[in-house]
């Protein structure tokens, strides 16, 4: 049975390996329906990533609980109210400015947050951080550029971001409030959010926009209290251990 | 010295690693089948323990889906040479780089007709709408080439095209 720090470290993996692997299905839903088929590959290949990056923290998750814990049981047969990822990554794709606005919120997050990560104490989270950051730096920019793309492009494409960042806004603040298992973490939150605010203005001033002023903050993902739509994702992400249990490709 | 040499220089002649070093530099790609494991440069340690084999390999990204099929691919050809129990670890630190990629790789991606990384230091940076690398056509040898996707085939790759020639190509991304 791990012990009480051990507990909060697979706590903090899997947050870390849920908030991946559900933004990484997100964006695997536009695979073929992408605007153009250069963006379409973008964006699958962006999933990619994630979806790997997932895998690194489920794996060393699995190797804490030990037992018969693996990867797939923890990503196919967990419920809804055992995932920790926050809420903004298992909103509904939404279009394509949504998408990318999403994930540049998300992108800078992960960038400025494994910076700090790939110094921890523990090696294998160091270790995990150090080699998604490289492609968290692509998720970066390209983000960053579809963002000011959009937001400075034509009539259309700046309402329709302007959409989005009104409906985004008040999911991003949950980012920066700590769960329990985040707080023993050391990890500097505060400064994580002081560069990413400045990161998120620079980009958005660019881009023409402005960030709405806050209203209300839906948080509560991080302690498994989601919105229906992770629900109704996990129904398509689990669906064939679900109902093959054990099946293999 | 590139990594894979460090890594042959590294090895023990007399207990065999440098004959398991030589068969994996048959052992390919399947998503570039003109590189070996060893030119990729994913091949951190080569272990022989007598009753066991011991290979240490990086994935190159998070997330490619080539390095299930690459342990396979590893394990079938040590088997096929007589090796009985042969055990597959992989590490993620120090993070994969291309500048591991040997000398010979790159010839040989560049004569498959998919331009060879350029040297870390070039690139790497997070400027926003920077111009565009200058990547060599594989086909003309043109450094007038623009790129077309920063993502392309493969999470390894960017898909550029020539100026002059007017041929698409994969570039191999620097990472």
């Amino acid at each position: 049975m791990p012990n009480q720090s051990t507990n909060q470290l697979i706590n903090y993996l899997l947050s870390n390996g849920d908030n991946a692997l559900i933004i990484g299905h997100r964006n695997s839903e536009w695979c073929g329906h992408g605007p153009v088929l250069e963006q379409d590959i973008a964006i699958t290949n962006i999933s990619l990533d994630l979806i790997g990056q997932a895998r690194n923290f489920y794996q060393y998750a699995a190797s804490l609980i030990g037992n018969d814990s693996n990867e797939d049981k923890l990503a196919y047969l967990r419920e809804a109210i055992e995932f920790k990822n926050c809420l903004l990554v298992e909103l509904p794709r939404g279009d394509w400015g949504f998408t990318v606005l999403r994930q540049f919120f998300f992108s800078a997050y992960q960038f400025y947050l494994y910076q700090q990560l790939q110094q921890n104490k523990d090696e294998q989270l160091a270790a995990i951080t150090a080699k998604s950051i490289k492609e968290v730096t692509y998720h970066l920019r390209w983000s960053s550029e579809w963002v000011i793309r959009l937001g400075d492009g034509t009539e259309e494409s700046h309402s329709r971001i302007v959409k989005a960042l009104d409906e985004l806004w008040s999911y991003t603040s949950e980012l920066f409030l700590p769960a329990p298992y985040e707080e023993k973490m050391g990890i500097d939150i505060s400064g994580i959010k002081d560069k990413w605010i400045q990161k998120v203005n620079e980009v958005l001033c660019e881009a023409t926009l402005t960030a709405p002023s806050p209203k209300n903050e839906h948080t509560g993902g991080k302690q498994g209290r989601h919105t229906e739509h992770l629900n109704e994702l996990l129904k398509d992400l689990q669906y064939l251990q679900r109902t093959y249990p054990g099946m293999e490709w | 010295m590139s990594y894979s040499n460090h890594i042959l220089q590294s090895l023990d002649p007399a207990a065999g690693e440098a004959k398991i070093f030589t068969i994996l530099q048959a052992v390919n790609d399947p998503e570039v089948p003109v590189l070996s494991v060893i030119d990729l440069g994913i091949i951190r340690d080569i272990k022989d323990l007598g009753e066991s084999v011991e290979i240490t390999i990086t994935p190159t990204y998070s997330g490619c889906p080539a390095m299930d099929v690459i342990s396979m691919n590893i394990r079938l050809a040590l088997i096929s040479h007589g090796y009985k129990n042969v055990i597959i670890k992989q590490v993620l630190s120090p993070a994969w780089t291309t500048d591991w990629m040997t000398e010979e790789g790159k010839q040989k991606l560049k004569k498959y007709g998919i331009a060879p990384p350029n040297p870390k230091q070039q690139v790497c940076n997070q400027d926003l709408f920077a111009p565009d690398e200058a990547v060599q056509c594989p086909h003309c040898n043109s450094y007038h080439t623009h790129r077309i996707s920063e993502f392309g085939s493969t999470a390894c790759k960017a898909l550029y095209q020539c100026d002059d020639c007017r041929e698409p190509f994969d570039y191999f991304k620097c990472h």
